[in-house]
């Protein structure tokens, strides 16, 4: 018998959870960066594509706090807390962040990437939850995808071909 | 943000004349090189969440060859030629003679690609700067081969700061049989709309 697997779709500047069984995905990461917090116990995952370092920087009237490090991983630590996971187990992963395109430019906007990695492990110390893996940085994009039964993050790219961790 | 949601169908059709002239100095100039006739498409003029302009080049994982360049000066924006990779052979062995074999573009051919899309791109550029008198200076171009998301990613920086959305300027070429398709996409930084419309002349209030 083969059970149907869920599949939970996160888009650019977005953030899901998934329980149980099934995998969670985001597609085509370049200076973007997906993490993932998962709780083994409850295999409970949670991921976020995010897109910028800080909210600080947003002019967007009503915020989208999926797209920005500082808030978007807050806001998905609550998610898995309010249905019921436990601070001490949860556990993060992270993948991206590269810097797509190799060129002395203008300023900040070039190093966006390392800024997204730098952001986001900033924000997981303050929650307190342990990276237990990362694949960042680099010149090339990434696809990821967490299985909710295992909390082992596939991610697949178009040069290294599939790598887990 | 919001003021792109309403920008009327003038204006929208004033940014479609824009994409018309940078791509069809483009076609011209890929016609010379090839001395073949280049087809175009009308331009679209749309604003669409991210995820969607990524579907127009076949999904946010779908392999594409694209050659980057910043647009900086009056109106600082986001330039993408965009290729597959079979239209870039295709390309490539019209162009310069060479045969690429299966599998990945040596440095050669990328460097190569780089520089057609270089001067496409330039083209394109010059010849809206020359309509809109605005200075519009490309950086040094940047190719990558890659999913189509994680290098459009890039392009959405400017307006993810105010949005989900970004407006996109699409025009597409292709050479008869259509072996050669290209995509040309100008991501105008959110600011430069303002100077594009006030440089030809179309009035600023928000009608």
């Amino acid at each position: 018998m083969i059970e149907e697997q869920s599949i939970v779709k996160v888009g650019m500047a977005d953030l899901n959870i998934i329980r149980h069984s099934g995998v969670i995905r985001t597609l085509g990461l370049g200076s973007c960066v997906g993490v993932t917090l998962y709780d083994p116990e409850l295999k409970l995952a949670g991921m976020a594509h995010i897109m910028l370092p800080s909210s600080e920087i947003a002019r967007e009237g009503q915020l989208n706090i999926a797209k920005y490090a500082d808030t978007a991983l807050p806001a998905l630590m609550d998610k898995l807390l309010a249905l019921g996971a436990s601070p001490s187990r949860i556990v993060a992963k992270m993948a991206g962040g590269s810097q797509m395109f190799a060129f002395a430019g203008s300023g900040d906007t070039m190093r966006i990437g390392p800024r997204n990695v730098e952001s986001s492990k900033l924000i997981l110390m303050e929650l307190r939850v342990p990276l237990l893996a990362e694949d960042t940085g680099g010149n090339y994009g990434r696809t990821i995808e967490l299985d909710c039964s295992t909390g082992i993050l596939s991610i697949r790219s178009v040069l290294m071909g599939v790598k887990e961790m | 943000m919001d003021v792109f949601k309403y920008f009327k169908e003038f204006k929208m059709d004033v940014l479609k004349e824009v994409g018309n002239i940078g791509a069809g100095n483009a076609a011209t100039a890929l016609s010379r090189l090839l001395n073949k006739p280049v087809d175009m498409a009308v331009p679209k003029v749309q604003l669409l969440p991210f995820e969607e302009i990524s579907e127009k080049v076949g999904g946010a994982e779908q392999v594409v060859i694209a050659i980057f360049l910043r647009v900086e000066g009056d109106a600082p924006g986001n330039l993408f030629f965009i290729l597959s990779p079979d239209a870039a052979k295709s390309l490539l062995k019209r162009l310069a003679g060479i045969h690429v074999e299966e599998g990945d573009f040596n440095e050669m051919e990328q460097s190569a690609l780089s520089e057609i899309g270089n001067i496409l791109a330039g083209s394109y550029l010059s010849s809206l700067a020359d309509f809109t008198k605005l200075s519009m200076s490309p950086t040094v171009p940047s190719l990558a081969m890659d999913m189509a998301g994680a290098i459009l990613g890039y392009g959405f920086l400017q307006f993810g700061q105010m949005g989900d959305d970004a407006l996109l300027i699409d025009t597409t070429f292709l050479e008869g049989d259509q072996e050669v398709e290209g995509q040309f996409f100008l991501i105008p930084d959110p600011e430069s709309f303002a100077k594009i419309f006030q440089a030809l002349g179309v009035p600023l209030e928000n009608d």
